[in-house]
């Protein structure tokens, strides 16, 4: 056996993303030691993928935004699922989280007095998403980088070494979380580079890993989606809940096939793009549902108007929440009215002159010229749904980000709750910033509370590297883990996606146990020596066990809401919006459920939320969402 | 264009040697580079090590040098090259071989850390930055960098001279020192700390960096000249020279 790396910390955060940056740059705040963990190279994200922004009630635009404002824009976004806790915290506390950013040397685009502009975005009601033009992921990830750069350089000033409180593990990749009497003792992962395992021992894990779009075959994810905080998480015997919310944004490019699935910013639509089918019809107007009729443009030329002047007329259906739009472009493409390669037709060339595409839109010109050798000043762009965010997540506490697993904590897309059933625009890189920092807090918290460090044995080293090179053990009947990833996505995407009904689950559930079931004979080939044949073949054992979190948790709600569509229950049902689907891991009781366990889903109720923020809402918008029962207390009844 | 039946040759081996070997890969309408080595890892060589992460061009992981010429996997179509062509992917030539495409990257996170980090004043409080956008425009361009280190990669300072890479920090972070050094509210002075520590005097501008990045940033024209400007009239200028002689600060 080649020898094993130690390391021991005071925090190991997983994942190098927008959240685990910040938990790691709070916890060394703390003093505490910390090590992050990642599967990429350091500062290659998938926060870099964010375009839009980030949301938080600054006031720079509109001094009539406050967070009470922002928090009913997330409640109203999230269908009222929310953790309402989560959610107050996130809009109270983004605007810090946003001028911090500012200190460590982030450049946000400025207003004309020189503070940091706010935009226009889906579902908020003020401009309130601070950016940097389409590519404001990009400098939360590099400034997040940069500053744990400088507390480094703090570090060698200090203490003579960059690495004494820091220390950046990238490409390494975690297969394990180690537990000592229940209580998080360490992590085991491998080197990508040379195959070579790592132990980290440490009373406290921080999971940041993002979402778990690689399921699906659309997608606008990158290769790490692939839910491994989740499935750890799991694996440890932390819950998931909203498993079956995913947020497909409507607007994926769909040609050419290499590109399917990258995502066409809502932005376009924002600036005046409208969505047509292949007879040139703006189809929307036929897609207003009944809950948003009155608040939306019925004609084409009141939709014009309101794009000239937002008070005079009623805003373009174009506009819609994003389930919304993603359904109807998936009716349209169904009834024949869809485009070459499968999609609708997006145009913005008709509605606004070159320059101006060029100067509002560049990396959307780019892209399409480069990648499809589109010219979006002259032609139509083609675009279908794409799956692009994960509302479901390991449950927290919201505020420390405490799972229930001891010394177990997660924060940003791979926790759950904040979003509810549907994630606003903007909403993402406020929330891995304010929990990401809570969770590196919670975490020294939690640490400097210990009396007694947790130990890793013998046995569980063994276990985790025995699992860990399984692959590479010759069998009879060998898979391949390309195959069985296609295989995984196709089935998800077909069956468990935008539209979802009660058979096509059940017969996504029978290939999830057939692919488990080949899976214990996947098989690689070649060294440990950066073997992405071996690299597919570990996270495949995470996406197994999450899409079955996904399917059962969205076989088992019987209505429709957000990003959870049933086409057999189609309404919005109130007695299911306190309802959580909380996904466990069983406990092994084989081999096989050892390497991927089975998933037991139970429905359980929330907390309601605090009568103070519960009155910061009209009774009568309550009234669409709540049942009668639990308006009881709502001061307006009352009075 | 149907699909077809495309001649790649890549560069297979690891630290300790290795050559060019020649596939035959599937080709379908308006796939690009990286989209033929995930088909070849699927189909032949399940261990083909390649680094990617967003494909969208985004991430910068994908840097690759295609027929030998610096290059984004992602961005790269296949409908470039003529379908009897055959097409040469090799690793990026300045850095260590890990193994295939993969290399050693790390002098670029060792050359991150010498750079002194932003400066800002130190009673300026979150939230109370004021800064005009026209004044920030020129670090945003900057800013853009997607740390491909196709710039580095491209450099003759260090593409064919390991001796040089101690005292060169490259392309990549004469422009992070320059946008620092152009922060409306940075304190620090970096201007003879991009000439004495970084080598900016080793650039003499042939813009390789420039045709290369991706992201269009102009490195030489925006960043290193008027760096080396700013330099030269610091260290150059007699009266400068005679003020810091005479008048020097502590």
């Amino acid at each position: 056996m080649v020898e094993l790396e130690r390391h021991q910390y005071d925090v190991v955060v997983i994942g190098a993303g927008g959240a685990g940056l910040r938990a790691v740059i709070e916890a060394r705040e703390r003093g505490l030691r910390v090590a992050v963990v990642t599967k990429s190279l350091f500062g290659k994200a998938h926060t870099v993928m964010a375009e839009g922004g980030c949301a938080a009630a600054m006031r720079n635009v509109n001094t009539k935004d406050s967070w009470q404002v922002h928090f009913g824009d997330t409640m109203r976004g999230g269908k009222f699922l929310n953790n309402w806790r989560m959610a107050e915290l996130h809009a109270q506390e983004s605007p810090d989280r946003v001028w911090e950013l500012e200190t460590y040397g982030a450049l946000f685009d400025r207003t004309k007095d020189g503070r940091i502009s706010q935009r226009n975005f889906g579902g908020h009601t003020y401009p309130r998403l601070a950016h940097v033009g389409d590519r404001t992921g990009l400098e939360i990830i590099r400034t997040l980088q940069q500053k744990i750069v400088s507390l480094q350089q703090e570090d060698k000033a200090e203490l003579g070494d960059y690495e004494a409180r820091i220390k950046v593990f990238h490409e390494c990749s975690v297969t394990e979380l180690i537990l000592d009497n229940g209580a998080v003792a360490g992590a085991f992962a491998y080197w990508r580079e040379t195959g070579n395992f790592v132990l980290f021992e440490a009373p406290a894990v921080v999971l940041a890993t993002g979402g778990i779009g690689k399921s699906f075959k659309v997608s606008s994810n990158s290769w790490e989606y692939t839910g491994d905080g989740h499935a750890l998480a799991l694996r440890a015997g932390s819950a998931l809940i909203n498993m079956e919310f995913i947020q497909f944004h409507p607007t994926g490019m769909v040609w050419p096939l290499s590109v399917k699935g990258i995502l066409v910013t809502e932005g376009v639509r924002g600036d005046g793009g409208v969505l047509k089918n292949s007879e040139g019809k703006r189809f929307m107007f036929d897609y207003i549902p009944s809950v948003f009729k009155g608040q939306y443009a019925e004609t084409e030329e009141e939709a014009d108007q309101w794009l000239k002047d937002n008070d005079s007329a009623r805003r373009t259906p174009d506009l819609l929440p994003r389930d919304e739009v993603a359904r109807a472009i998936n009716s349209e493409v169904k009834a024949g009215r869809g485009s070459p390669h499968g999609g609708v037709y997006l145009d913005i060339a008709s509605r606004m002159p070159t320059e101006e595409i060029k100067r509002r839109l560049p990396s959307m010109y780019h892209q399409f010229m480069e990648l499809a050798e589109v010219d979006i000043t002259k032609d139509e762009m083609e675009v279908g749904p794409t799956c692009h965010y994960v509302m479901g997540g390991i449950e927290v506490d919201p505020d420390s980000g405490g799972a229930s697993t001891p010394g177990l904590f997660a924060a940003g897309e791979c926790s759950g709750g904040m979003h509810g059933s549907n994630r606003l625009g903007g909403n993402s890189l406020s929330d891995l910033l304010v929990f990401g920092r809570r969770a590196g807090l919670g975490a020294a918290d939690y640490v400097r509370a210990l009396s007694d460090r947790p130990k890793v044995t013998d046995e569980a080293i063994n276990a985790a590297t025995e699992l860990a090179l399984a692959p590479f053990e010759k069998r009879p009947n060998p898979e391949n883990p390309y195959t069985l990833h296609a295989e995984l996505q196709q089935s998800m995407n077909d069956l468990v996606g935008i539209i979802r009904k009660e058979e096509e689950i059940q017969e996504a559930l029978a290939k999830l146990q057939e692919l488990k079931k080949r899976y214990e004979n996947v098989m690689v080939e070649g060294g440990r020596v950066f073997n992405p044949g071996w690299h597919l073949a570990i996270d495949l054992r995470n996406m197994l066990l999450v899409s079955e979190c996904v399917a059962k948790a969205a076989l088992q709600r019987t209505e429709s809401r957000g990003g959870h569509t049933r086409d057999d229950h189609p309404e919005m049902d109130a007695n299911w919006r306190n309802t959580l689907l909380v996904c466990r891991a069983r406990p092994a009781s084989d081999a096989a459920t050892t390497v991927v366990p089975e998933v037991e889903v139970t429905a359980e109720e929330q907390e309601p939320m605090r009568p103070d923020l519960l009155n910061l809402f009209e009774l009568s918008e309550l009234e669409k969402y709540y049942t009668d029962a639990e308006l009881a207390d709502h001061s307006e009844r009352r009075s | 264009m149907a699909t077809y039946n495309a001649s790649l040759r890549v560069w297979r081996g690891d630290d300790t040697g290795g050559g060019l070997q020649d596939y035959t890969v599937e080709v379908n309408d308006g796939e690009v580079v990286l989209d033929i080595i995930h088909r070849l890892q699927a189909t032949q060589t399940p261990d083909l090590a390649v680094r990617w992460n967003c494909k969208a061009g985004k991430c910068g992981s994908c840097s690759a040098e295609i027929n030998g010429k610096p290059r984004l996997l992602c961005m790269t179509r296949m409908s470039t090259f003529e379908p009897d062509e055959t097409v040469t992917v090799t690793p990026i030539r300045t850095f260590p071989i890990m193994r295939d495409l993969v290399t050693d990257v790390s002098f670029n996170y060792q050359k991150a850390r010498e750079i002194p980090s932003f400066t800002p004043p130190k009673d300026l409080q979150p939230g109370d930055y004021r800064m005009q956008q026209e004044d920030i425009q020129r670090s945003q361009e900057f800013r853009k960098c997607i740390e491909c280190f196709l710039c580095q990669n491209v450099c003759h300072v260090i593409r064919d001279h390991e001796e040089n890479k101690e005292a060169f920090a490259g392309p990549r972070f004469f422009i992070r020192l320059a946008e620092l050094d152009m922060h409306p509210l940075d304190t620090a002075d970096r201007q003879l700390l991009a000439q004495e520590d970084a080598g900016l005097g080793y650039c003499n501008i042939t813009k390789c960096c420039t045709e290369v990045c991706p992201e269009h940033i102009k490195i030489t024209d925006n960043a290193i000249i008027p760096m080396k400007e700013r330099v030269a009239d610091r260290k150059y200028d007699p009266i400068v020279w005679l003020g810091n002689k005479l008048f020097r600060r502590t």
